[in-house]
């Protein structure tokens, strides 16, 4: 296969300051966007009901509506689910007097007009615990950041610490301005991909972080400029094949795993997307514009092989 | 290339054999099964039931394997779902109200496997149906009621004392008695002291008032003591549902996990959580000739109830009741002066005031406690036209559970002593403080998952698993030819060995975001093995090295890489672990798990592999398969 065997020699850092500059952008109209129109907030952390219904013969939607309306759910946001033949109906959690008994009598509404109805799930969540997990949610993401930043700090000198966090930041934001973007709902099982994102963009950068590292001490080399770029091809090979295969499985979950696994996928295969060209521009980037040079590797000569595996 | 230590290599094996071992039960599909448990908590299953029950699936033509015994309960397989049903109609109707006949899926472990404690992953509700509550105690309600009891605790103790006071009241978590002199005051320090010890008491001698604190050790006492009774009253409950394997769980300060896996109908599931029971101290009708109970037509006034677990002596009470469970503010098990088991009994004023009045004219007589049930049941019916109906009866219940004479005029605080033995005071505390609830609960959270969508979920998520793993599996044998291959082998290891734990791992569960975490482990596990490879390529390439120094050169740079990378994902398992509920957790759990084996399968036992193809030859190899 030819995709980017080791003879590659791409002048990466050629286009460095141009995509510099989309980064910026895209970083400051995704804060923008989650300024301005937010994040779709799931059930997860607004409250209210979901419910989930199947039925043997498709479903239309104009019944249900009208069906639910006349119960008093006007509010309910009435969507099909997967298939024609499923439909979810979720209601804001002010919209009954009674919140935790709403899901069954939607069913029972549903019901009424669309024959062998199956009750495929029903979710409540009451708008304490949904602020709750909110901000549970909020802090374990910024647990999260900064205890890469901890661990980053350790690992690395300054400048590559804080060129792996302008990479991390830059993709997580990047990424929840796309939910924000598009409006896609965010809830419990997107944050978790977007931690799980925060953890693969970080793998991803370090990886590329390791190999600048060894080249600015190793190389031959004078100019940052030149080593940077030797590095990002000696690593392009792992950091293309290893964000392949990952998408190749998140292809997977987003084809099969079904309705309420898409978030997920769509937020994973976006970071890694994000994850990868960042890892190579962003990271770069931010060391060119600190200045790295040899000068800041040179001092304690730390032996590279541990252990033999 | 130095060989690799034989060590390594028995590690890997046992390693491999000890989780394919363990993961192998998951090959294994459940079975349909029915599960029966008794009614009584904790009571077993009677032998004669069973062989009773046995007989009934024989006439009724139903198939079934051979029953077994889980914990106290019997599980009986049967061939399908529809048998299932059919058999627990039957099971229900055969045995009646002592037991409590459940859906269940029984494990097909083989014998073998079982013998080594090996059993298949536990899977969440979301995978295989069942309703989740979360359930709010509400503590301002509790506190509030506990202060009320004591506001009038303390009005009786003043008033009993000849102490005249001017007001008690409560405000927030403060009792304030106000006196019109001070010798008043100073006459129910003393006494105020000595009774209530809950609380830090300071005297105001500027508006002759006493003021209680309530201290907050206390409050958190009443916290614990009203979710810990509440815990205990929905837990009697959830065993009468009938539900296998239910959790009743405390969580946090204020609230309680119900989890009821396979429930699919989450209305049930609710009105018996909310059932209502409750007790009431009666007089028992000691003037009337006992016979006439049995004849059971009682004379006008009384009532006749029969004794708990004893239908042949019925008790005659009076209709009119003293006090009612709603006023008992706590129950607990204890012993008298002379070993004897006891029941101590403490009212709130209502409740004491009466007991009081009635007692005072009733000393020697005997009193009785009659426990009243209110619930609500669907029964699964089959019609005449083959059609599945639900139908709700509603039931009250009520039968005596203890009969005690009155030795003295009774107060707030009470007890019931002349029980036959610890067990059946213990009985009887619980359930004069399970009967009701300590106080009010509502739902914080509710879900709950279908069968049918269980089932999908997870078929979704072995249909995502076989595509994403077959996609990079292909992609690495194009890459990587041998060495794809080799990775490929230890990916395939990788699962066995993730599976494997998460069966061995009694907590573990599998949810459907766990599945997801199997996948993208898939996914990023082959990463340290395109790192080992790309680092031998290179070393090839640019260094101009032969292959077998290539090879050790490649897995020992590429190791630092490999460690610093998994390490951030293992840092963000982890807080997901911590923060995260349930689903996410499950998330969090194959993660962790997925990335410490992928470490291993791909460091040492792709080297292990190698070492096997290029590592024994009698001459170096000049070109790798890479």
């Amino acid at each position: 296969m030819a995709i980017a065997t080791p003879e590659t020699n791409v002048n990466f850092m050629r286009v460095a300051k141009p995509l510099g500059i989309l980064s910026i952008v895209l970083v400051l109209s995704s804060i923008f966007l989650l300024a301005t129109k937010g994040l779709n907030l799931g059930l997860d952390f607004t409250g209210g009901t979901v419910v989930e219904v199947g039925a043997p013969e498709d479903i239309s939607l104009s019944v249900v509506r009208e069906a639910l309306s006349e119960g008093g759910y006007g509010a309910a946001v009435v969507q099909h689910f997967g298939s024609s033949r499923d439909v979810m109906v979720r209601i804001p959690p002010d919209e009954s007097d009674e919140p935790d008994q709403a899901g069954l009598e939607v069913f029972e509404l549903i019901g009424g007009v669309i024959p062998d109805l199956d009750l495929r799930r029903v979710e409540f969540v009451g708008p304490q615990v949904g602020d709750e997990l909110r901000d549970q949610s909020g802090l374990a993401m910024l647990m999260a950041m900064g205890l890469m930043l901890l661990y980053v700090w350790f690992r690395f000198t300054n400048k590559f610490g804080v060129a792996t966090v302008a990479a991390l930041l830059h993709d997580v934001i990047v990424v929840l301005g796309l939910f924000a973007l598009f409006q896609w709902s965010f809830d419990l099982t997107v944050l978790a991909a977007v931690l799980a994102l925060i953890g693969y963009s970080l793998n991803d950068s370090i990886v590329v972080a390791d190999h600048i590292r060894d080249d600015f001490r190793n190389s031959r080399m004078t100019d940052p400029l030149d080593i940077i770029n030797q590095a990002l091809n000696r690593t392009l090979s792992r950091t293309v094949i290893t964000s392949l295969t990952t998408l190749l499985v998140l292809m997977a979950l987003y084809l099969f795993g079904g309705e309420i696994m898409r978030g997920f996928s769509i937020a994973l295969m976006a970071g890694v997307v994000i994850g990868t060209y960042s890892s190579i521009y962003v990271a770069s980037n931010v060391l060119m514009l600190m200045h790295v040079d040899k000068q800041d590797f040179v001092i304690p000569q730390q032996e590279e092989l541990d252990e033999m595996p | 290339m130095t060989r690799y230590p034989r060590w390594k290599f028995f590690l890997l094996v046992a390693v491999l054999a000890v989780c394919g071992l363990y993961a192998m039960p998951n090959l294994y599909p459940d079975a349909p099964a029915i599960q029966i448990t008794s009614a009584q908590a904790g009571g077993e299953v009677d032998e004669r039931a069973m062989s009773r029950l046995r007989s009934a699936l024989d006439d009724a033509g139903i198939v079934y394997s051979d029953a077994e015994r889980v914990g106290t309960s019997w599980l009986l397989p049967l061939s399908d779902s529809e048998a299932q049903q059919r058999a627990r109609e039957l099971a229900q109707r055969t045995l009646g109200r002592d037991y409590v006949v459940a859906q269940n899926l029984a494990p097909t472990t083989p014998d073998w496997l079982r013998r080594i404690n090996a059993s298949p992953m536990n899977l969440g509700l979301d995978l295989r149906g069942g309703v989740h509550f979360l359930l709010q105690v509400d503590m301002d309600t509790a506190i509030e009621q506990r202060l009320e009891s004591w506001v009038n605790e303390m009005r009786l103790l003043l008033r009993d004392e000849n102490i005249r006071y001017r007001e008690v009241s409560y405000e927030g978590q403060t009792i304030t008695a106000r006196f019109d002199s001070s010798s008043d005051l100073d006459a129910a320090n003393t006494r105020v002291r000595n009774q209530f010890r809950e609380f830090n008491i300071s005297r105001d001698s500027d508006n002759n008032a006493l003021v209680l604190n309530l201290s907050s050790e206390e409050i958190s006492k009443i916290q614990d003591y009203a979710v810990d009774q509440n815990r205990t009253a929905l837990n009697n409950r959830v065993n009468e549902l009938g539900v296998a394997e239910p959790v009743v769980q405390r969580q946090g300060a204020d609230r309680i996990v119900v989890q009821l896996p396979g429930v699919q109908d989450a209305s049930q599931a609710r009105r018996i959580l909310g059932r209502t029971a409750t007790l009431e101290f009666r007089l028992v009708a000691d003037d009337v000739d006992p016979r006439r109970a049995t004849s059971g037509i009682a004379p006008p006034g009384t009532e006749i109830y029969p004794f708990k677990g004893d239908t042949r002596n019925p008790v005659i009470l009076r209709r009119q009741n003293i006090v009612t469970g709603d006023q008992v503010t706590n129950a607990t098990m204890g012993f008298d002066e002379n070993g004897q088991p006891e029941v101590n009994i403490s009212l709130n004023s209502a409740g004491a005031r009466n007991m009081q009045r009635v007692t005072s004219r009733n000393v020697n007589r005997p009193m009785g406690v009659l426990f009243i049930e209110t619930r609500t049941d669907i029964e699964h019916i089959t019609n005449e036209d083959g059609e599945r109906e639900q139908r709700a009866t509603t039931t009250r219940e009520a039968y005596v559970i203890n009969v005690a004479n009155i030795r003295d005029t009774l107060g707030s605080r009470f007890r019931i002593t002349g029980l036959d033995s610890p067990a059946e005071a213990g009985e009887l505390a619980l359930l004069l403080r399970a009967g009701g609830l300590a106080a009010p609960i509502y739902i914080a959270e509710e879900r709950s998952v279908g069968p049918s969508l269980g089932a999908d979920n997870i078929q979704a998520g072995l249909n995502s698993m076989m595509l994403g793993l077959a996609l990079v599996l292909i992609f690495m044998v194009l890459r990587y030819k041998v060495f794809g291959v080799i990775a490929n082998i230890a990916l395939v290891g990788n699962l066995v060995i993730l599976v494997g734990v998460m069966s061995m791992i009694p907590g573990a569960t599998l949810t459907l975001p766990g599945i997801a975490g199997i996948v993208l482990t898939v996914g990023m596990a082959v990463d340290a093995n395109v790192l080992i490879f790309e680092r031998i390529r290179q070393e090839m390439k640019w260094n101009n090295q032969p292959p077998l120094q290539a090879i050790e050169a490649g897995y020992a740079r590429a190791f630092q890489t490999i460690l610093d990378a998994n390490i951030t994902t293992l840092i963000v398992a982890v807080i997901l672990f911590a923060a995260g509920t349930g689903s996410v957790q499950g998330f969090a759990v194959t993660l962790f798990i997925g990335i410490v084996s992928s470490m291993f399968t791909a460091i040492v036992g792709t080297r292990a592999m190698v070492d096997l193809i290029y590592g024994g030859r009698q001459r170096a190899p000049t070109a790798l398969s890479i």
